[in-house]
């Protein structure tokens, strides 16, 4: 199909999903790298460069191609070996040196099964199902493997299977069939009904119901509204939405299309950070296919609604995760935020009411119309429905991306599926929410992670961060790296932020130095407590989580700084 | 840069929705570093004063108005690499590399005498399933420990003075 082609039809979109399962699953081998900014870092860019030269040297019938990341990072580079009318196999830690030896065992029909990790027989895309062949019975299960075993991949459904930057392997797992329904046959309120229906709660970390928020803004008064998506994922140790964006980023493309349709919105941007520059090479990418099968701009799917989106970079300010902070950064200003209300979906982007989103939110929407809100909600529980991605990481043995339904125990994520703390040594804490969040002890474990859970121990969702921390985690020095983070990220305009980290961060050292008072831990209370109630925006109110919650949970250790005898 | 690329950059933004942020950005890639003279050109071309542009420039970590060295070493200071003893790189760079920095602002960055390298901190690359990791001139290094250190820094023409 040319690059000319516009989508208007189901027989058009039919059409690009044969083309687009012949890629996937092609009549001949398919090698599939996992490229995202991860598996690129560990060589796995060597090691396509090095199968390209091979295949292109041998003359070889096989299909080379990059797909997105599968999340489970610590056994990077991971490679998809699909052998028609055999299972998809996934071999792991594959370097350049066993490039010829992929090659040989695949030209036989075979893969080298000492580089494989599981073998897959049939794929739920959610979207659509993929059947592979049988065969390779030696090799374990995808099931097997305890990692994926306690995962639902509904976010991730796509990631490692499918060319992020080939819109047509998208629409072959059933992508933009949602979009095309949703513009062709359906009523746009109905639509806000379905997501409201469904119970989707903004993924950025707050969990404000969606479907309510495009309500909203569907309702507020003014013309020429934005949607946005905030993709300024800036929490340290989050990189959810990086690889939600580098691996399927027209999930987001898609979101984003129906949620303008249900608002009846035509101008959409992205606002990302600058340190995600391969994220932003795909989403333009992505854009730009959109645009030439006429999914996005004048006239989508031959109806008359239009729509399109822009991207917006940050760079390099924590403070513009904050809504109204954004919006300054987006016009262009600095991004310091200011008093609300009025709201956003009163007043955003160039004072025109504004939707803003988080990439995973958006990222729901296709699933959600697709399947439908009851099958949704089936997934979570009553309050919190459907999944969420999480990045675990820190001091545990599986490093990687995990995806699990909401109110999963942390248990379960940090021991079943990230195999406990790394090297064998005793899990201490993890800490959720990034900076904004707060350290949870281990015997709090049996938590199930949601919104009102996190909230009630005192951290928060965030935006998925999981960072674990082991017996050599000393808290206090956590709580000193947090803070010094806050202070240095705090925008400066309201004083109990500005000055008041300071003087936290002051007395932090102070205790690290070993040179504190007991009183200086009752200061260090009060002082947290007057900046969470005074500050202006999120920031300031949240930036004392880390400090609050390890006093509360592990003030042994604060006390463990201060010396007998100034007690 | 010159007046003509600053121009074709200046073309790519048609919609004011993160135009001048997306400039910047573009020169900071570019250029890395942003100059000050550029900043005056830059504020006639967009209609935009100066005062906002440095004002910009000066919050965003993003930016940097210094030069940077032959080889730009920055050092991803998120969570996972601090808890994976990122302070101990930047510690064995500052070591092997002659420098000295605060971080204490979030803004370390420091240039060796000789120019070859300038170390900075980011707070955080998204890389953190490999944590701790460093970045040199958009290459990204991760799983490290200080001993590999010694050896990334002389693929970059790094001798170890004895």
């Amino acid at each position: 199909m040319g690059g000319s082609m516009r989508i208007k039809s189901r027989s058009d979109l039919e059409e690009v999903r044969t083309i687009g399962l012949s890629k996937i699953q092609p009549d001949r081998p398919r090698i599939a790298i996992g490229l995202s900014t991860c598996g690129i870092a560990v060589g796995g860019e060597n090691l396509f460069n090095r199968l390209y030269t091979l295949i292109k040297e041998g003359g070889y019938d096989i299909a080379l191609t990059k797909v997105g990341c599968i999340g489970y990072c610590k056994e990077e580079p991971i490679v998809a070996v699909t052998i028609p009318k055999k299972p998809l196999i996934l071999l792991h830690r594959v370097f350049p040196e066993n490039a010829e030896e992929v090659i040989n065992a695949v030209l036989k029909g075979e893969v080298p099964e000492s580089l494989a990790l599981c073998r897959i027989l049939e794929w739920d895309h959610i979207t659509g199902i993929l059947q592979y062949g049988e065969g390779f019975d030696t090799i374990p299960l995808y099931n097997d493997v305890p990692f994926f075993l306690h995962q639902t991949k509904v976010i991730l459904r796509d990631a490692g299977f499918i060319n992020p930057e080939d819109i047509d392997e998208y629409i072959a797992v059933g992508g933009y069939e949602a979009a095309y329904t949703t513009l062709t046959e359906r009523d746009p309120d109905a639509v806000i009904d379905e997501v409201k229906q469904s119970g989707l709660r903004g993924r950025g970390g707050a969990g404000f119901p969606a479907g309510l928020k495009w309500e909203i803004t569907k309702k507020a008064k003014g013309t020429d509204k934005y949607i946005v998506c905030n993709a300024d994922e800036g929490d340290p140790g989050a990189y959810m939405n990086r690889n939600e964006m580098e691996s399927d980023p027209h999930m987001l493309v898609e979101g984003m299309l129906i949620g303008a349709y249900a608002m009846g919105i035509s101008e959409g941007l992205i606002y990302i950070r600058a340190e995600y520059p391969l994220a932003i090479k795909r989403l333009r990418h992505a854009i730009d296919q959109a645009r030439e099968y006429g999914l996005l701009g004048d006239n989508i799917f031959g109806t008359s609604f239009c729509f399109d989106i822009q991207l917006a970079t940050g760079a390099g300010a924590f403070v513009c995760g904050e809504s109204t902070a954004l919006v300054a950064s987006i016009e262009g200003k600095t991004g310091r935020p200011h008093p609300r209300p009025p709201r956003l979906t009163d007043s955003g982007v160039w004072g025109r009411p504004t939707d803003l989103n988080n990439v995973e939110t958006w990222c729901n929407v296709p699933v959600i119309i697709a399947k439908g809100s009851k099958w949704y909600s089936g997934i979570g529980n009553s309050s919190n429905t459907g999944t969420k991605v999480f990045s675990l990481v820190g001091k545990v043995e599986n490093v990687g991306m995990v995806e699990v339904p909401l109110g999963t125990s942390l248990h379960r994520i940090i021991f079943d599926i990230g195999s406990g703390g790394a090297g064998g040594k005793a899990v201490k804490a993890v800490q959720t929410g990034g900076p904004s969040g707060g350290c949870i002890p281990v015997r709090l474990f049996d938590t199930g992670v949601d919104f009102e859970n996190l909230n009630r121990i005192g951290s928060m969702m965030g935006s998925g961060g999981l960072v674990v921390m082991d017996e050599d985690t000393n808290m206090v020095d956590i709580a000193r790296y947090f803070i010094n983070f806050a202070a240095s990220e705090s925008c400066g305009k309201c004083v109990p932020c500005r000055e008041g980290l300071k003087h936290i961060l002051l007395i932090l050292n102070k205790i690290i130095s070993g040179k504190a008072l007991a009183q200086d831990l009752i200061l260090l209370a009060s002082l947290s407590d007057t900046i969470q109630k005074t500050s202006l925006c999120g920031l300031g109110q949240t930036a004392v989580n880390p400090v609050q919650t390890t006093l509360k949970y592990f003030m042994n250790e604060y006390e463990a700084f201060i010396s007998q005898e100034k007690r | 840069m010159d007046e003509k690329t600053l121009d074709e950059i200046i073309s790519q933004y048609a919609s004011p929705s993160g135009r001048t942020l997306g400039i910047l950005r573009d020169i900071q890639i570019q250029e890395r570093y942003i100059q000050k003279d550029l900043l005056k050109l830059l504020s006639v071309k967009i209609d935009v004063p100066v005062s906002q542009l440095y004002g910009l420039v000066t919050f965003y970590s993003f930016f940097t108005l210094q030069p940077v060295g032959e080889h730009l070493i920055t050092v991803c200071m998120g969570t996972p690499c601090h808890v994976k003893g990122a302070s101990v790189l930047l510690t064995t760079l500052e070591k092997l590399l002659d420098i000295k920095g605060r971080t204490e602002d979030g803004k370390y960055f420091v240039t060796t005498k000789d120019n070859k390298f300038t170390v900075g901190i980011a707070r955080c690359f998204g890389a953190c399933s490999m944590a701790p990791v460093m970045q040199i001139d958009g290459d990204l290094y991760g799983y490290l420990t200080p001993e590999k250190i010694p050896e990334i820094l002389a693929e970059y023409g790094w001798k170890h003075e004895d």
